[in-house]
């Protein structure tokens, strides 16, 4: 039973489609991961045993009826920021406590027809702001390498829960990098697709310009199997692009590098960037070069100023997000005595509800769109966001990626850096560019440093998906040879801690 | 509070009253320090560009999205108000928004 929660996603599907094992044994198996390490983890902020085992024998079924579905019965975790019908979604934050949506996010109707069993709901920073997840108003989640370590945020608890075998997929959003910073730390593969390549509709909005969930696994052939699922056009999210999914599968799959041209960016390197870290991003380098790459350097002189672009835009754009936790309609309500008026109670219910990540970017965002203000702040950020758009598109004339280590740093401790926010903001230097401009960019790991895993980024335009898995396919497969299989099957075993 | 500083505490309270956020005194005090930071920090943007740099809203073109004007199922009554902290009739029941007077 237990071997089964160290298989990938393709390979359980394969066992699922076969007969070889049924939906709800590997179903129960993660289930019983989840028993056993989650106390360790926190992974998860609610696990749905009993709606996971239902989707399990329907997935069973489906099988039977000749299910054409590439992960069908496979299960799954799914960040707590996308609505699922009746389960609880609370975005890390005590606002939403108790509150069960009434409509699946669309990745979730998705994943549903897809007959991916969905295994419960995992923990995040507070409505996706942070690097760490320790802005969660439940608690940090660990990482499975070091339990005294963040998993990264604000996706750690999908992250954490693949690099602890409680699932063999995951769901992230990224908005700075909150998919591929915990990819990068737990030794997991992430990916965030072009802006507008998967549905928003029904993914709590943060900063909705830059928002975008994607696929989480321990392989590269996993996370491209799931981006091919929740990848499409939805009408019901008026950004969502109207264009075929770039096949991503097939890229993985194929996994040729062979005359690709790949930029390293000069900006993303040097000071800050731990020597361990450097070390394994050229030896990544080497590896893609050995396979037939042309290796470049590239300069994208605007990259240094994206974090201060990014911490004016995404503050703004929350600030307005989240006024719709009002007290009104959904949520918590605290002092409705009967004699304080509306504005009273709003006012008291978002001082209760917020932790003190959420409260002072809505204070940032307020200020920075202020009469008075906005142009030297938020007009001015959005300028930027013009330059490094224009970075992009100049590197791209040369190139047909670029890359990049994920991080500056290996996971840092728990509570070094929570009370410190400019520091823990340094944590998306490399990923942030990437989001103001919309463009795809995966996380991969490339190895470890002083035993703990450092990521590897790349970059592609935008609707060109496909080159993220070509090239981390290339790099994948002959990494996995130097260490007999995912990086992750290293991780420490967790049982019995 | 540093003779250089680019924004005040009682400007952050002003702030926080307008995005209907009470704060108690002491963290008042020190999200008001964190906030003078950050913006310190992020104030590099004023130096990047030009007024000739056109700003930019969102990554993609963003045009008007619509459908025919056909009816199709929406939640019922009961789903939306599923989550309401109080409802009443089939509608949101939200504390007095006039005052006594109006």
């Amino acid at each position: 039973m237990s071997d089964l929660i160290k298989k990938g996603a393709a390979e359980l599907a394969t066992l699922i489609a076969s007969g070889e094992v049924s939906s709800r044994e590997v179903t129960q198996a993660h289930l019983d991961q989840i028993e056993r390490v989650d106390g360790a983890i926190n992974a998860f902020l609610y696990v749905d045993a009993e709606g996971a085992l239902a989707q399990a024998e329907l997935a069973d079924k489906a099988r039977g009826n000749g299910s054409s579905s590439a992960l069908n019965g496979v299960p799954l975790a799914l960040k707590d920021v996308l609505t699922q019908k009746g389960i609880p979604t609370t975005c890390g934050s005590k606002i939403l406590e108790g509150w069960r949506p009434p409509y699946d996010a669309t990745v979730v109707t998705k994943l549903k027809n897809a007959g991916v069993v969905i295994l419960g709901k995992t923990n995040m920073d507070e409505f996706a702001m942070g690097s760490s997840t320790e802005n969660s108003a439940y608690g940090p989640t660990r990482n499975p390498w070091d339990v005294q370590r963040i998993p990264g945020g604000s996706g750690g608890g999908s992250a954490a829960a693949l690099a602890a075998f409680e699932a063999p997929l995951a769901i992230g959003t990224d908005t700075g990098g909150s998919i591929r910073q915990p990819a990068a730390v737990t030794g997991t593969v992430g990916v965030k697709p072009t802006y507008g390549g998967v549905s928003r509709y029904g993914l709590v909005a943060f900063s909705s310009s830059l928002d975008q969930a994607g696929p989480c696994a321990r392989t590269v052939l996993d996370t491209a199997l799931l981006h091919q699922i929740i990848a499409g056009h939805d009408p019901k999210d008026a950004t969502s692009i109207n264009a075929p999914v770039p096949d991503v599968v097939a890229a993985a799959k194929s996994a040729d590098v062979k005359g690709m041209k790949i930029g390293v960016v000069q900006e993303l390197s040097g000071d800050g960037y731990e020597k361990g870290v450097a070390d394994r991003f050229a030896e990544s380098l080497a590896i893609l070069e050995s396979l037939g790459a042309e290796i470049v350097e590239v300069s994208c002189p605007n990259f240094k100023f994206a974090l201060g672009a990014y911490y004016l835009i995404a503050p703004s754009e929350a600030s307005s997000n989240l006024a719709r936790f009002d007290a009104m309609r959904y949520g918590l309500r605290v002092g409705d005595d009967g004699a304080r008026s509306a504005e009273e109670v709003m006012s008291m219910t978002r001082e209760v509800g917020f932790g003190s990540e959420v409260k002072r970017r809505i204070i940032l965002g307020t200020y920075a769109l202020s009469a008075g203000y906005y142009d030297a702040f938020y007009g001015s950020a959005q300028k930027v966001r013009t330059l490094i758009t224009q970075d992009f598109s100049q590197a791209y004339q040369k190139v047909d990626v670029l890359v990049s280590p994920t991080t500056p740093t290996v996971a840092f401790k728990i509570g070094e850096k929570s009370d410190d926010p400019i520091a823990m903001y340094l944590n998306d230097v490399a990923t942030i560019p990437v989001n103001l401009a919309g463009v795809a960019s995966m996380s991969l790991p490339a190895g470890l440093s002083e035993g703990l895993p450092v990521g590897f980024q790349i970059i592609a335009p935008a609707m060109k998906d496909d080159r993220l898995y070509r090239v981390g396919g290339a790099l994948e497969r002959e990494l996995h040879k130097q260490w007999n299989g995912p990086l992750t099957n290293q991780a420490p075993n967790l049982v019995g801690q | 509070m540093a003779a250089n500083s680019r924004i005040s505490r009682e400007e952050v309270a002003r702030i926080a009253a307008l995005a209907r956020i009470t704060l108690g005194e002491d963290e008042l005090t020190h999200l008001a320090s964190q906030i003078d930071g950050i913006l310190d920090a992020v104030a590099v943007v004023q130096e990047a560009a030009g007024a000739d740099v056109p700003p930019m809203s969102h990554p993609i073109e963003v045009n008007n999205v619509s459908r025919p004007d056909v009816i199709v199922p929406s939640l019922s009554p009961e789903a939306a108000l599923s989550g309401a902290p109080a409802s009443e009739d089939s509608r949101f029941r939200v504390p007095q928004i006039l005052g006594e007077e109006a």
